[in-house]
């Protein structure tokens, strides 16, 4: 059995709670509050008592989809990425770069907000990025 | 966050408005608690008797929409006692005069009429506000989700540099940021009008400087659209694609109706995400991601705290990392990226922000780090403001009361507002895909007052339909006192009563935020079927 338990930042609201995700034998089984953390001195709320019950649900994505004849299915990581890019390629050409849009996510990590907004503005060339902090 | 969460213990005053706390920022809740016991008078405003309230020293119930004609009362009677800081005033702001000519038009009285709170605890509030030493404010989303959510915002800050307080220990205010990321996806430029640390892209010197650094000629110096704008774009036909990372707003965006229709008449819809969410279903291509349990990375609280993110366990599936996917995109579309970690954004990124220069991987072990940061040997900031407001001088703005969008009326005779459920979080994706969770509150409900509920014959954990001029749902009812007679209020993460199907999505001129903290409703009792 391999336990180990791994400091991390909560990933629901923005107090930005500081825990340890404990994990047996490469699954997150249960969170301990970090005690030395200054935002929470070793509290938690009930989401993040139980942050790691969703990391294995059995509903997770797990292969990318692409719609065909109307319907998503199942293709390789090749395909759907080389088809997205083809297809903003294809359609920035034909429209314009300001005819595409980015939603980056206050759920996701700073260098992934900095690298999406740098696609867009540097690779597209738009500044049609947004995401729902207003939400 | 102007001020640090710790600093909340060590106020004198802290003035609550349009924030459920202790339900969406329990932590923050606890340093409130604390403050309590320290001998900090508390103040609530809210429509609703939020749970906090509950150690209110003074709890009031402003009408929906009206917070600026109760903020200017308070101002009013904290301006005639003369319980302003004229030396804060003179020294660090701007525009006083004008200012103080709105507000005199406010006096409590007349304020009361507006927002329906006594004229007698107007003063009070004045009183425990305007003198107390160390004053914090603390506001959510039930200032910000409105029309005149750009003035609620003046409004505060206007009441805080009344006072001086601001730029003190323990003294701000204090916006709580909803999502555990929003205050970085901010700072990293997720926004159509600024670039990294809110450098404008219209600058031709930022501009520039990121063009540069980037590899590129040069950048649209265009300012974007905004997510209301896109959808715009996407129905008149000016916006063909749109890609959408971690996002759901087929959830969380008012007029879901709407909403739907327009991303439905995409060219190319991309959603890079964890779970299939209801906004994948309409997708072109959907992209699995990590969770924050698989990768490493920052998150910046709503202080201003960078922490890391470390990777726990292994992508589920073929999933994979994020920045990944986005890399890959980008050189396919033939812009070359070719970072090898997380970490090597993160140092590239801190090269073009100021705010975030001095901070490195390293420097992140232990406590983190609260921005602006600017060199290397530079501890982080606890609070904003000090010695000096950042742009230069403080600005108050004369605000005026403007009413809501949507008004009620006979058709539609209830105020409608939304909110978080302590067990939940945004859309629910993760929440309601946790057990536990899931089996604290399982479905949506609508907070009906007793009084209104006896009128409309509806007993508790009844159906009830309610419905707006955007389209109507079915929800069980769930009777309390703790909604004024009039109003009601439903949680928005439960897309099978989903709450804003019914929502208005006009919004504020400046910031563009829907008002999604008010509209007119009809509540009925469900008829049965036929
Ligand atoms: S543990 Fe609770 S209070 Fe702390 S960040 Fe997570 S959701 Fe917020």
């Amino acid at each position: 059995m391999d336990y180990r338990t791994v400091l991390t930042t909560c990933t629901y609201c923005g107090c930005g709670c500081n825990f340890f995700l404990e994990v047996l034998d490469g699954k997150a089984i249960g969170t301990i509050p970090c005690k030395t953390s200054p935002v929470n001195e070793g509290k938690l709320c009930i989401k993040g008592w139980n942050v790691h019950e969703f990391i294995h649900n059995e509903k997770r994505l797990k292969r990318p989809l692409l719609r065909k004849n109307g319907r998503l299915e199942e293709v390789s990581w090749d395909e759907a990425l080389d088809y997205t890019a083809a297809r903003l390629k294809e359609i920035k050409e034909k429209s314009g770069p300001d005819s595409i849009g980015f939603l980056t996510s206050a759920k996701v990590t700073n260098e992934e907000n900095y690298i999406l907004q740098k696609f867009a503005r540097a690779g597209v060339n738009t500044n049609n990025v947004d995401h729902c902090a207003r939400l | 966050m102007t001020n640090s969460i710790e600093e909340f213990e060590q106020a004198d005053c802290i003035f609550i408005i349009g924030s459920n706390t202790s339900v969406a920022h329990p932590l923050i809740a606890t340093r409130i608690y604390r403050a309590k016991k320290n001998g900090a008078k508390i103040i609530v405003a809210d429509p609703r008797k939020v749970h906090i309230s509950e150690i209110a020293d003074i709890y009031v119930r402003q009408n929906m929409g009206t917070d600026v004609a109760l903020l200017n009362g308070i101002m009013n009677v904290i301006l005639s006692n003369g319980w302003h800081d004229q030396a804060f005033i003179d020294e660090r702001t701007e525009e006083f005069e004008q200012f103080k000519k709105v507000v005199e038009a406010y006096p409590p009285e007349k304020a009361a009429e507006v927002c329906g709170v006594s004229a007698e605890d107007i003063r009070l509030i004045a009183e425990c506000y305007g003198k107390a030493e160390k004053a914090s404010i603390v506001y959510c989303m039930g200032i910000t989700q409105h029309t005149t959510g750009v003035d609620n915002v003046k409004s505060l800050a206007n009441l805080a540099m009344l006072t001086g307080s601001l730029g003190k220990e323990s003294s701000g205010v204090n916006p709580l940021r909803g999502q555990n990321n929003v205050q970085g996806a901010c700072d990293m430029g997720g926004l159509p009008n600024v670039l990294t640390a809110y450098q404008p892209v219209t600058s031709p010197a930022a501009s520039e400087k990121f063009a540069k650094a980037w590899g590129v000629e040069k950048l649209s110096q265009k300012v974007g659209l905004t997510i209301p704008g896109m959808l715009e774009g996407l129905e008149n036909d000016t916006v063909k694609a749109l890609f959408v990372l971690g996002e759901n707003p087929v959830v969380s965006d008012p007029d879901v109706h709407h909403v739907k229709k327009a991303l439905e008449k995409a060219e190319l819809l991309v959603v890079q995400d964890i779970f299939f969410t209801a906004t994948a279903e309409l997708a072109d291509v959907v992209l699995p991601g990590v969770s924050f349990a698989e990768k490493d990375g920052t998150f910046s609280n709503t202080e201003r705290r960078v922490s890391r993110v470390r990777r726990a366990v292994e992508p589920i599936g073929e999933s994979r990392q994020d920045w990944q996917i986005i890399q890959d995109i980008s050189n396919r579309f033939g812009y070359p990226m070719n970072y090898a970690s997380p970490e090597d954004i993160f140092n590239e990124m801190t090269l073009l922000t100021p705010s975030y220069a001095g901070i490195n991987y390293p420097r992140l072990e232990g406590d983190g780090i609260q921005w602006p940061c600017p060199t290397a040997e530079h501890p982080g900031t606890r609070f904003l403001h000090k010695d000096k407001i950042a742009r230069g001088k403080g600005l108050f703005h004369a605000v005026g009361f403007l009413p809501p969008a949507e008004i009620i009326d006979q058709q539609y005779p209830f105020w409608l507002s939304t909110g978080r459920v302590f067990a939940h979080y945004h859309t629910g994706t993760m929440t309601r895909n946790s057990p536990t969770l899931d089996a604290e509150i399982a479905e949506g409900f609508l907070e009906l007052n007793v009084d209104d509920a006896e009128k409309i014959n509806v007993s508790n954990g009844e159906w009830v339909t309610i419905s707006s001029r955007r389209g109507s749902i079915d929800v069980k009812a769930m009777l309390t006192k703790r909604i004024a007679q009039g109003s009601v209020f439903m949680p928005f993460h439960f897309i099978e009563s989903c709450a804003n199907i019914l929502t208005n999505p006009a919004h504020d001129p400046i910031c563009k935020i829907p008002e999604l903290k008010v509209c007119a409703v009809n509540v009925v009792k469900r008829p049965l079927p036929a």
